[in-house]
């Protein structure tokens, strides 16, 4: 059955934002799994915006995955990159969907994976951060 | 699309067990049945009777090659159909001898649909396990075979790995405890020798877009001592076992294609053979983390089932695809559903390596050049793919995964 991805996703497949890692990141999440069929590791850095809010300065990320899970986390760290870890806690998987301008059907967890992929690496940094 | 084969550049088409190209001499052959002799072969009139005797002619010259009654072979859509009118037409015309139905773990989903919906009637069925190798395992089919069996149904090559099935010792097996025999035998024209009467086959499936005829004609091949339900009815074509009017210009087609492909079989086997040699020899000294799925030697030239550790086998066939290369797969992320293909499953590979498979099959079309080109390709999109993979540090280490 033909998936017909948009140029969007063949863009973000084809040349992927913000792709690899960092080094001593503030915040670390890994979700999926090769058994599963796709898994994405998420990596943050963190810093402070002029009113002293947490800001993710920075996002790579790494992709076992098709087409569409590298597409859509490469999508998600466009779009949260300079963000505020609350506005970034808000993003929601429909959200890249759109963006994308649309997902095949069965590909629609592929956005739900990076969205839990990048709260989980959010949760590591506020876990590791508790005051 | 636009950006589907960014380079414009000649289709490398290395997916010929989904389907093939219509050899042109064969496209030639039908078009007269298309434009001229086109009558109905039931009418009785001059016309119809030509085009009748034709299609006769082409029954007896496919009986010929594959040894065996042509008035056992049934003309159909495809070999979804065959398979489907076979499995269901001979348990429900048997049930009083039984309600137990063996096929093979790594039957195409026509037979295990079929076999599935039979299971809802109220039959019982059960799947041969296959080895490592994606051979299936004669001892657990033997110890399988009970009382209540009234059909085992066996795919001679395996669509997926290429794996050949000992359809001979098989057949032995199953005629021994007097039980019948189905083979999908799809894949196997013109690599094997398909012998109905000398293998001992009591039913048979082919499809003629497997061996560069026409999509939409196929044929079963049945036991006529057997009893058999038809699938569809109507104006009792085919001996009331198909009705339907008769595809002229595609059983000709296929006539004219399954005599072709025998006719220049060694030929074309050593083509195969030196273009999978060649690819296979590079891929496995050029690419690092590699692996074959299914047997080596007990396979058909053609086919390549080949695992790449770390990355997902719909991105390397995305973005192949993108540079004008198609191949195939059938793990999760595959085309149609999520779940890891069920002949992989059966052969029992590492868990972290279930999703990380593409399908390479060769045909008659493919030169040297294209295998050139595709394994140059191929080993840049591995390398890039690997770059943004989470797995490559641990090939090595084998870290376990689950789901």
């Amino acid at each position: 059955m033909a998936l017909n991805y948009t140029e969007k996703v063949m863009d973000h497949f084809l040349h992927p934002r913000n792709v690899g890692e960092i080094e001593n990141p503030d915040g670390y999440a890994e979700v999926g799994s090769p058994v599963c069929g796709d898994m994405l590791s998420f990596f943050i850095k963190v810093g402070k915006n002029d009113k002293g809010e947490d800001v993710i300065n920075d996002i790579k990320y790494l992709s076992f995955g098709c087409a569409s899970n590298i597409a859509t986390a490469s999508m998600l760290t466009e779009e949260v990159i300079g963000k505020t870890l609350e506005d970034a806690k808000k993003l929601k998987f429909k959200q890249i969907v759109d963006d994308l301008g649309g997902l095949p059907q069965q590909k629609f967890h592929c956005s739900v994976l990076a969205v839990e992929g990048l709260q989980k690496a959010i949760e590591d940094y506020e876990n590791k951060n508790k005051k | 699309m636009r950006f589907l084969n960014q380079n414009n550049m000649k289709n490398i088409y290395l997916d010929n067990a989904a389907t093939t190209k219509l050899d042109p001499r064969v496209y030639k052959k039908m078009k007269q049945y298309f434009l001229n002799d086109y009558a109905n072969a039931s009418s009785i009139h001059y016309m119809g009777e030509k085009v009748f005797n034709d299609m006769e002619d082409a029954r007896k010259r496919i009986a010929s090659l594959l040894n065996c009654d042509p008035n056992g072979i049934i003309f159909t859509s495809s070999a979804t159909e065959s398979n489907n009118f076979i499995i269901k037409g001979v348990a429900r015309a048997n049930k009083d001898k039984g309600n137990h139905i063996l096929v093979s773990a790594i039957e195409h989903h026509c037979v295990l649909s079929a076999a599935e919906q039979l299971e809802k009637e109220g039959f019982v069925v059960e799947k041969i396990p296959v080895n490592k190798d994606g051979i299936i395992i004669l001892s657990e089919l033997e110890k399988m075979i009970k009382d209540e069996t009234i059909l085992v149904s066996t795919m001679f090559v395996n669509n997926e790995i290429g794996t050949i099935q000992p359809i001979k010792e098989i057949s032995e097996i199953v005629h021994k405890k007097g039980k019948l025999l189905h083979v999908d035998a799809v894949q196997a024209v013109p690599y094997l020798n398909i012998d109905i009467n000398g293998l001992g086959i009591d039913f048979l499936s082919l499809s003629a877009h497997k061996f560069y005829g026409p999509k939409g004609v196929g044929l079963a091949y049945i036991n006529k001592a057997i009893k058999i339900e038809p699938l569809i009815v109507g104006g009792g074509q085919e001996k009331n076992l198909r009705s339907g009017t008769y595809n002229t210009p595609g059983i000709i087609g296929m006539a004219y294609a399954i005599e072709l492909a025998y006719n220049t079989r060694d030929e074309y086997l050593k083509h195969v053979t030196e273009l999978r040699d060649y690819m296979w020899d590079r891929i496995k000294s050029e690419i690092p983390d590699v692996y074959l799925n299914g047997s080596f030697n007990k396979r058909t030239p053609n086919n390549l089932n080949v695992g790449f550790k770390g990355i997902e086998g719909e991105a390397i066939l995305m973005m192949l695809s993108t540079k004008g290369i198609c191949v195939s797969t059938a793990s999760a992320c595959g085309a149609q559903n999520l779940e890891v293909s069920h002949v992989i499953s059966a052969i029992k590979l590492d868990d972290q390596n279930v999703n990380s498979n593409i399908r390479i099959t060769m045909g008659r079309f493919n030169t040297k050049k294209e295998i050139e080109y595709f394994v140059d390709t191929l080993k840049m999109v591995v390398k890039e793919l690997r770059e943004r993979s989470p797995l490559t540090k641990n090939i090595k280490t084998e870290k376990s995964f689950s789901c």
